[in-house]
């Protein structure tokens, strides 16, 4: 098995670390040429989503993402990865990736002061959750499935083949969050 | 500061790697730099190359414009302190800066002692030329380093001396023998904690990132080959013929830095860079400033 991770901006290598812990290996996305590389899944990291957005588009990785999530390619985002994935943004209208039936607050905590750590329930589990400028889920479609809430709002959900969450799983040292997606990889296959 | 809020800092450092800082006075600029994709801006009243020019003491911004700034843009926004200006972090704290840069571009405001950073909640970045002076910073509390370069030059051999300095040093530090450590601790000037981890892990517990005279994409891939994590550009871009271009070109560079193909591409038709002044025509060296 191999995950491909989208190393435009952002905190990749964290990702990376977290995949190697699991025994999963892994590549770097910078381009088009590293796009067209055989993989089984894909990793879209914490970082600004504008820039990464920007970068999507300017180096043409946009659509052919899009296309083959759209046709099954197992996907998890981290806080600007979950930006990306969301079908609507609140006060902003314009699509990005756009694939998944949720809609999302950016900047939802506030500014840094008001990042957190907590540790809650995802999927059944206790894990540690750094939250770092992050987003959360104001609404969901029919089909996806909600995986974790924290204060009442929505900060992990997964819709068939799409996995997200507004906190940063890689910053910490639990890996159940990325082992739940390489199941979903696994099983998919 | 407790430990928690601590790791939080460091954490958002994280997510501005393999980014690109860019300099702006203005929300109109502010929004070219977000446009173009810079993963934050710096907002000052006055650009490197400018304060240079204009000499005299040079402060932290008014904080009304660092809130404009603030509101004209969804990305996270730094504003400069003195070195050892408490109350001005203070005022940058009280008006939710993201990060403060406690910056030897402005006027030092003591001459001994920085800031106490870890009485803060909001993040510190800090400048340095060298391992001693990096982990000072981050004893002190600093959660991102940056070179000091030589700022509003547009000349980019000081950051790389500090660069090049700085992992010389980290490379150094991971030969030496466990027991050798309590001794450059000593000649460190630094705690032997963080001499420990940087033998132990061959890098900073906290991100690392160029600043100070990087002008061209060239440049920017020069500092990211080099062992940067990201880079601030500071006068480089809005002093140059165009701005919104030559932002996005750097932004590019910095995520392709390994590519001279695409760097080609990205270097063309930039227009005019800033322009630059020599090391040697220089008569303020900043990167002097706090030690």
């Amino acid at each position: 098995m191999k995950i491909g991770v989208l190393a435009l901006q952002g905190a990749f290598i964290e990702h990376e670390r977290i995949l190697n812990k699991i025994g999963v290996d892994s590549f770097e996305i910078r381009n088009i040429k590293d796009w067209s590389r055989e993989k089984d899944g894909l990793i879209i990291p914490g970082g600004e989503s504008t820039t990464q957005f920007k970068l999507l588009n300017e180096l043409e990785l946009l659509e052919p993402i899009k296309n083959d999530i759209e046709s099954g390619l197992p996907v998890f985002g981290t806080c600007a990865g979950l930006i990306l994935l969301a079908k609507t943004v609140e006060n902003e209208d314009f699509d990005r990736i756009s694939t998944m039936d949720i809609n999302v607050c950016r900047n939802a905590y506030g500014r840094q002061l008001g990042s957190f750590y907590t540790e809650d329930m995802f999927a059944g589990n206790k894990i540690p959750m750094t939250f770092i400028r992050a987003p959360y889920i104001k609404g969901v479609g029919k089909d996806v499935e909600v995986l974790s809430n924290v204060d009442n709002h929505i900060v992990a959900a997964r819709e068939r083949n799409q996995l997200v969450t507004s906190f940063h799983p890689e910053l910490n040292e639990s890996t159940f969050v990325h082992e739940y997606f390489i199941n979903m990889v696994t099983n998919k296959k | 500061m407790n430990e928690k809020r601590q790791e939080l800092n460091r954490n958002l450092a994280q997510m501005l790697k393999g980014g690109v800082i860019m300099d702006v006075t203005t929300p109109e600029q502010a929004k070219i730099a977000e446009a173009a994709g810079a993963c934050a801006v710096m907002a000052l009243e006055r650009i490197p190359a400018d304060i240079r020019a204009a000499g005299g003491v040079s402060r932290m911004s008014d904080p009304k414009m660092v809130k404009g700034i603030q509101e004209a843009v969804s990305i996270p926004v730094m504003a400069k302190c003195r070195i050892g200006h408490v109350a001005e972090a203070q005022i940058l704290q009280a008006i939710e800066i993201d990060y403060i840069d406690e910056s030897e571009v402005l006027s030092p405001a003591d001459n001994v002692y920085h800031i106490d950073k870890t009485k803060f909640d909001v993040p510190f970045v800090c400048g340095a030329k060298n391992l001693g002076e990096a982990l000072r910073r981050i004893s002190e509390g600093a959660t991102m380093i940056r070179t000091k370069g030589e700022p509003g030059t547009g000349d980019v051999v000081q950051a790389v001396t500090h660069m090049r300095q700085i992992q010389k040093e980290m490379r150094n530090l991971t030969a030496t023998s466990e027991d050798e450590l309590f001794e450059a601790a000593k000649q460190l000037q630094v705690p032997y904690e963080l001499v420990k981890f940087v033998h132990d892990n061959g890098k900073l517990p906290v991100v690392n990132f160029a600043a100070g005279g990087v002008a061209t994409p060239a440049d920017a891939a020069l500092m990211m080959q080099l062992g940067a994590e990201g880079v601030f550009v500071g006068s480089g871009i809005f002093k140059s013929g165009n701005p919104a271009k030559r932002a996005a070109a750097i932004v590019k560079a910095v995520t392709n830095y390994n590519d001279p193909k695409m760097l080609a591409e990205l270097s063309c038709d930039l227009g005019e860079a800033m322009v630059g002044i020599n090391e040697q025509e220089i008569k303020l060296l900043m990167a002097e400033r706090g030690k």
